[in-house]
């Protein structure tokens, strides 16, 4: 029973990359449900500048959002033990979600 | 409050996590990513919640609808900023081996969600029979 140095990447019993990969893919349809109903929100009642420069913004963010998720992703999905999750890429994905909340407070007022 | 400063300082600064204790089992620091997530999605419903409520409830007297709708975002920011503060703290005591931080947060989210429900069943009957 004794292994090589260079060990063959186990496959973890436990799944734990694939329902990390899983929980993004959930978290970035909550995103695109929230950006979707952020959108509609700076397109209600007819196209204006402002309007149309949030929605971009949103739409932007939405962008960001997905990008970050890939990135992730991809991490995660490569072969052998997953690299660790960066606080600079978590802090990326909640100052984005904040926006998004930002860009609301100034659609609803 | 101070504690709070030194972990914004730790949000953008990987290294100086990486310096303390040891690397964790990657499979705890992928569980602690996965409640960060979940955290991460009740900021962003109850953010989608609050578009809701400016869009779909229409007949509320303006007041009551934007209040509601400020509520509700307010509340999804400051979910998400808790997620990633709370990820960072979990994360350093895994590294040093300590307990898991304790948190009232849940607890307040709970009440604040509760409160807010409320308030929307009343300003809906309310703002129907007017």
């Amino acid at each position: 029973m004794s292994a090589g140095p260079v060990a063959q990447p186990v496959r973890d019993p436990g799944l734990q990359p694939e329902r990390t990969r899983l929980a993004w893919r959930r978290t970035t349809l909550s995103g695109t449900v929230a950006a979707v109903l952020a959108m509609r929100t700076a397109l209600h009642g007819g196209v204006s500048v402002a309007g149309g420069i949030v929605c971009a913004l949103c739409c932007g963010l939405w962008l960001g959002f997905l990008a970050l998720a890939h990135r992730r992703i991809s991490a995660l999905t490569a072969s052998g033990e997953p690299s660790a999750f960066a606080p600079r890429q978590a802090t990326a994905t909640v100052l984005v979600t904040v926006a998004l909340a930002v860009c609301g407070v100034a659609l609803v007022l | 409050m101070i504690e709070f400063v030194r972990n914004v300082r730790l949000w953008f600064e990987p290294q100086q996590i990486r310096q303390e204790g040891g690397t964790p089992d990657y499979r705890f620091s992928l569980a602690n990513e996965r409640t960060f997530l979940a955290w991460l999605r009740t900021a962003l419903a109850l953010i989608g919640g609050g578009f809701a409520v400016d869009q779909f409830l229409p007949d509320l007297r303006w007041g009551w609808r934007v209040g509601l709708a400020l509520a509700l975002l307010a509340a999804g920011a400051l979910c998400s900023l808790r997620a990633v503060n709370h990820w960072v703290r979990c994360e350093r005591a895994m590294r040093r081996g300590a307990d898991l931080p304790v948190s009232r947060f849940p607890a307040v989210l709970s009440l604040v969600v509760a409160v807010v429900a409320v308030a929307m069943v009343v300003v809906v009957l309310v703002g129907w029979e007017g």
